[in-house]
């Protein structure tokens, strides 16, 4: 590790280690909610109030500042979701397999917004509420796979293989991704293009783009906040009989 | 704009709000979920001890 600086690789050593962890992220869950606050009122208040309606789909397309923000979220955190049951499949930390297993249902939430809000902006736009087109299909698989997560891991006793069946699971799901991201290249659906992440210029206006961005960053920040207290009790509840636990218990700290 | 025109959402409202609304309330269950599980954890905890 010497291509990391010996602060930084200090502080993921602490950070793996769960009674520090539990401690650290009680002194930072005040400034992260005012950060997700400040992030949502702005983006609220710029998306709902400050942008002009859409001079085709009128105040409806306004769903955009939710749909979107919250269809990126569901591809990130699975991605978050995979990636931290790869490394606790192979480097067995604890922490890696608390925080994979806790994503699954916050991941699963902003699926199943991204579909339940698309629905609610298909209706008057589409005149439809659901279509079997490629994107929808790709992403309605993708709540599949996170209750099938969820699922696994309540069905296996011991948590520790519980942790290892669920990383191989999400793993084999990854192949899902690039299909919901591309799906609307490769076939030609009713879901309409990306208009953010196209490789040369952004087809959406700037008075649009901005609270979309503040809406994105909104959320990530939601998602480590609701991480963060997913993850606080699957420590607790898998460490229940260690000193560190036990102690605070005694003194009744939480 | 009137507060009005801001609630009616030319028309879409029905829409537009019920997917803020319901957004909200997934949002919010999944803070609230876990903070009642860890103070669930400390009693058990408690009455395990006594």
């Amino acid at each position: 590790m010497f291509l990391v600086p010996d602060f930084v690789g200090r502080f993921f050593h602490r950070m793996a280690s769960p009674p520090h962890f539990y401690a650290f992220t009680a002194r930072l869950m005040p400034w992260l909610v005012v950060i997700f606050l400040l992030l949502t009122v702005a983006g609220l208040y710029g998306g709902l109030y400050l942008a002009p309606a859409d001079y085709q789909q009128g105040d409806s397309y306004r769903i955009i500042y939710i749909h979107v923000p919250s269809a990126w979220m569901s591809l990130f955190i699975y991605m978050v979701m995979a990636i931290a049951g790869a490394i606790g499949l192979i480097w067995r930390i604890k922490l890696a397999e608390i925080v994979a297993i806790s994503s699954a249902p916050i991941g699963a939430s902003f699926t199943f917004i991204a579909l339940f809000t698309g629905s609610l902006w298909g209706k008057p736009m589409w005149g439809t509420w659901w279509v079997w087109d490629a994107r929808l299909t790709s992403e309605l698989i993708l709540l599949f796979l996170y209750l099938g997560v969820i699922g696994l891991y309540g069905a296996i006793d011991d948590k520790r293989v519980a942790s290892k069946a669920v990383a191989i699971l999400a793993l084999v799901g990854v192949v899902n991704i690039p299909v919901i991201h591309y799906s609307v290249e490769w076939w030609n659906t009713l879901h309409q293009g990306p208009t953010v992440t196209k490789m040369d210029k952004p087809s959406i206006h700037v008075s649009m783009l901005i609270p979309l961005l503040l809406m994105a960053l909104s959320f990530k920040m939601y998602y480590l906040i609701a991480l963060i207290q997913r993850v606080r009790v699957e420590l607790l509840q898998r460490e229940r009989n260690s000193q560190w636990v036990k102690a605070m218990v005694l003194e009744n700290k939480q | 704009m009137s507060l009005q025109e801001f609630f009616a959402m030319g028309g879409y409202a029905l829409y537009v709000w019920t997917s803020y609304g319901l957004t909200l309330l997934v949002l919010l269950a999944n803070i609230i979920i876990p903070v009642i599980q860890r103070k669930q954890f400390f009693v058990n905890a408690l009455k395990k001890k006594r």
